[in-house]
Parts: structure tokens; sequence; C-alpha cells
């Protein structure tokens, strides 16, 4: 497994290597989709979280090259903010969700470019490294409001996308209420909450950097890897 | 070799099994306490890291849900906040009308694996134990299926009893699975009607992921997952890993 070596103040001291995302959490999402979320195959729009897992083998820190599969030209880069647990996170009231955060950090949830979202193969989201996360949590005291996070994606360096956490369909409360009423969250879990679209493609060889107000930035090139 | 994981006294021991002096089924603690098997708690029998599930892996139980034939196994990924061992209890929302019990053989990786080939495949296994990974229909939506919510409860994949060393089990697709439910058989299946086996699984998800010790992979369920309701006893069994008891309870345990 890649070692993630992300320094942080507050416990967690450690990540517990357990990560989930949130799709069409951001209303651009939705935007892009448009009316495509009534008919086939997904015929209503989702009534809880959508959420997936990235597992261990997906975890890189800043800086990690990201493998770029053999036969695979373009991949998507969905830059979200990270909530990082604090301690078990089980029927959160909304009121009192933030307090069970440790911090915040970047994920950098990449995919090989899949549609339809009905039932998408693990092939294009599981990859090894195709989940960079840090550079370093942030913790919860620092950041004043977290539903109001500008986000920048630079690809080699040029603004490819500007969005921010003002933008989600549930606000970061709402989501960690919805979520906890069926699974508890653990501390050093990391819960990513969504990410804006069209995700920035990248090819290998280019070099993504996503900033997010107060967290800092996360850095990845890409790199031609094995099949 | 059998080894489960039990809290005990105070602490988490490992144990085996191991008749009592009276001829019930027990367990021995690696530090000699012999004690009968609801005179421990019974925690999953591996700490797992990512757990890889597999839906409709078997051609009777794809039949009966109305799938045609797969390009590639239909794989989804869980976290380990669902896991609870042997003799525990799931919780089903007062709310539902279909949640069912699907009886798995699981995999326990052992050694790291990318890229391996099916005849390499079984080499990388540590072993064996019974899935019994709960379903909620009700709760079913058509984005990114089968949705966390129907999939990843928080208690809601019971593993065990046993980690059954890979060495006991000679071959993985040569074995009988069965449930009971409160002590009648109801669901019935064998390893052999795989549609992608466990040398197949293991070379298809090394293709694109690394495996690591302490993956684990719930291999699918056989046709048979009927709905179950609270107070139900529910017994998964595998021939050679043992028989994983799991008790459904309501809403009002949690104070819902």
């Amino acid at each position: 497994m890649p070692q993630v070596a992300v320094p942080i103040e507050v416990p967690p001291y450690q990540l517990s290597g357990v990560v989930y995302a949130t799709l069409l959490n951001h209303r651009s999402a939705w935007q892009e989709l448009g009316e495509a979320v009534n008919h086939p195959p997904y015929d209503a729009p989702p009534k809880a979280p959508v959420l997936y897992v990235k597992p261990r083998n997906t975890l890189a820190a800043s800086g990690d090259p990201v493998p770029v599969p053999a036969g695979v030209t373009e991949l998507e880069l969905e830059a979200s903010l990270g909530l990082v647990i604090g301690r078990p996170a089980c029927r959160l009231e909304e009121a009192r969700a933030l307090e069970y955060l440790a911090g915040y950090l970047i994920v950098n949830d990449v995919s090989i470019p899949h549609r339809p979202y009905y039932r998408p193969s693990i092939r294009a989201r599981a990859r090894d490294g195709f989940c960079p996360v840090g550079p370093r949590v942030v913790p919860r005291a620092a950041i004043a409001n977290p539903d109001d996070l500008a986000i920048r994606v630079f690809i080699d360096g040029k603004l490819r996308q500007q969005t921010g956490t003002s933008q989600l369909v549930r606000s970061i409360r709402r989501l960690l209420a919805d979520v906890t009423d069926f699974m508890t969250l653990s501390p050093g879990d990391i819960l990513a909450v969504g990410a804006a679209a069209p995700a920035p493609r990248v090819r290998a060889g280019q070099q993504a950097r996503i900033e997010i107000d107060g967290i800092g930035q996360l850095e990845s090139p890409f790199v031609q890897g094995p099949a | 070799m059998k080894v489960a994981r039990v809290a005990c006294a105070g602490a988490i021991h490992a144990a085996e099994p191991h008749p009592l002096p009276d001829g019930r089924a027990g367990v021995r603690l690696t530090d000699g306490r012999l004690l009968a098997e609801d005179a421990v708690v019974w925690l999953p029998p591996v700490e797992a890291r990512t757990i890889i599930a597999l839906g409709l892996n078997y051609a009777e139980r794809a039949k009966e849900l109305a799938f045609s034939a797969q390009a590639e196994p239909l794989v989804f990924l869980k976290g380990p906040g669902t896991l609870i061992g042997h003799r525990g209890v799931t919780r089903r929302p007062a709310e539902v009308k279909f949640m069912h019990y699907e009886c798995e053989l699981a995999v326990v990786i052992g050694l790291t694996a990318r890229g391996v080939s099916r005849d390499a495949a079984l080499a990388h296994v540590a072993g064996y134990c019974i899935a019994n990974d709960y379903a909620i229909r009700d709760y079913l939506e058509n984005w990114y299926r089968p949705n966390l919510r129907v999939k990843n409860r928080d208690g809601a994949t019971v593993l065990g009893p046993w980690l059954v060393d890979a060495t006991a089990i000679a071959d993985p697709g040569k074995l009988g699975l069965r449930t009971y439910v409160n002590g009648k058989l109801t669901q019935q299946g064998h390893t052999s009607d795989m549609i992608t086996d466990v040398p197949g699984l293991i070379e298809y998800l090394s293709s694109f992921m690394t495996l690591s010790a302490g993956d684990v992979i719930l291999t699918g369920t056989p046709e048979g997952a009927t709905n179950v309701e609270v107070g139900d006893e529910v017994v998964c069994e595998i021939d050679g890993l043992g028989r994983l008891q799991n008790t459904i309870v309501g809403d009002k345990l949690f104070g819902r």
C-alpha cells in the first residue's frame, strides 16, 4: 500500500485509509446531467447521497505520480474538499455535525471517464494511485466556514476550473447527517463532499494542482503507467 | 487451522475451536482458557482493509434478477464499518419491506497481488470465511448500484466465525453453501456455479488494482435470498468453514 504521509496537528494522527466520495453533490453536476436524471437508466434523481468507496490501493500523497493506465488517453480529475473524521460519527444532528470532524484536506478523485453512472465498473475509479489526498490535514478550528471555500484546478499551471463548496447541493452538515444515518464514519475516515462538473481532464506528462482556500495545494504529476 | 477473534474478560484474543468437557462445541483461547461459544463476543476474524464484493456471480441468481450475460464481473466496494462477527445482531428498519441475507464465500488475501494469472491466484489467499452480506432492496437507486444505503449499512455484513487457513480448503470451487432461517433451509448453492470463480476473480481484480494482505473478496450469493423479519435467526453455512449465526433486530434496540 502506498503510505500516506499526512502531517496532522490534532487527532486522529493517522488516517484510517477509508475514503468515501460523494457524487452529484455539486449543482454543476446536476446541470451537466440535465433532464437525463429522469430517464433510463436512472429514471429518477437519487434520494440518498450518492456515495462510493475509494479503496486503499488508490491512496497517494501530494507529489506522488498518478499512473495513467496503458490504453487510456485521458483521466478525469474531481477536485473535492475532504472531511477528516475526528470521532465516531453516527446519526449526527445537522446542527452539531461539524463537531465530529478532525479537519479538512484536499481529495483528488481520479477516474477513467465513464458514463452512465448506473453501475460503473470499479475499473474506472479503483486504480492504484487514483486518490491523491493532502497536502496535510488542516484542523477544523482553522476553517471558519467549510461551506464557503474556493477551489481551483490548474493543469500545467493553467487555471482549468474555478468553483467552491458554496455550490454543494447538500451542505457539509446535511451530508454528514444523511450519511451517518446508515453508516458510521470512524476517526481517520475521509468523506469527499463532491466535485464540480465538467471534470477537468489530464493526460500522461501533465501536472495537476488543486488549491482550496485555507487548506493548501495538492500536486499530482500524471505519468504513463501499466495496464 | 481455524482461528477466530473473540473478546473475553476485557481483552481481544485469538481462539480455536475446541470441544468442552461435556462434549458441546466451545473455543480455546491462546492462553488456554476453554469457553462456551456463547461466553465470548465474536469479532470479524480479520481486520479487513479493502472489502470487495461481487454482484450476480451465480448463474441462477443472475437469472432470478433477470440479468443477461456479463461483459465483466459486477464489483462494488464496501467500508469496514459494515462488518460484525458471529452471533451478532443486524438492524432491520421498521419502514422496509424487503431485507435479505446473502450467504457468500469470503476470500481473505494473504499476499500482495498485481497482474496475477489464474494459475497463480490461490497462492495469494490467506484463508476463507463465511459472509452474510445483507441488502435492503427498498433503498435501491439507479446511481452507482448497488448504492451504499442498500449494501454498506452498519452491522449488515456478518463475517466469520473463523478464518480458515487456505491450506485446509483444497478447492474453493467445490463448496456447498446453505442458509437457514429459524432452522428452515431457504438458500442452497454451490461455489462451482460461480460465473467467475475465485482464481478468476483474483486474476480480474489484480489486472487493474493491487490486492493486499487483509483485503477481503465477497464472492457473491446463489439464488434463494428471501426476506427476513425482526426476531429471525439466520445461519449461513459453507462446507469446511462452519456456521455463521446472526439475529435480526428492530429499531427499538437502537433507540429509533
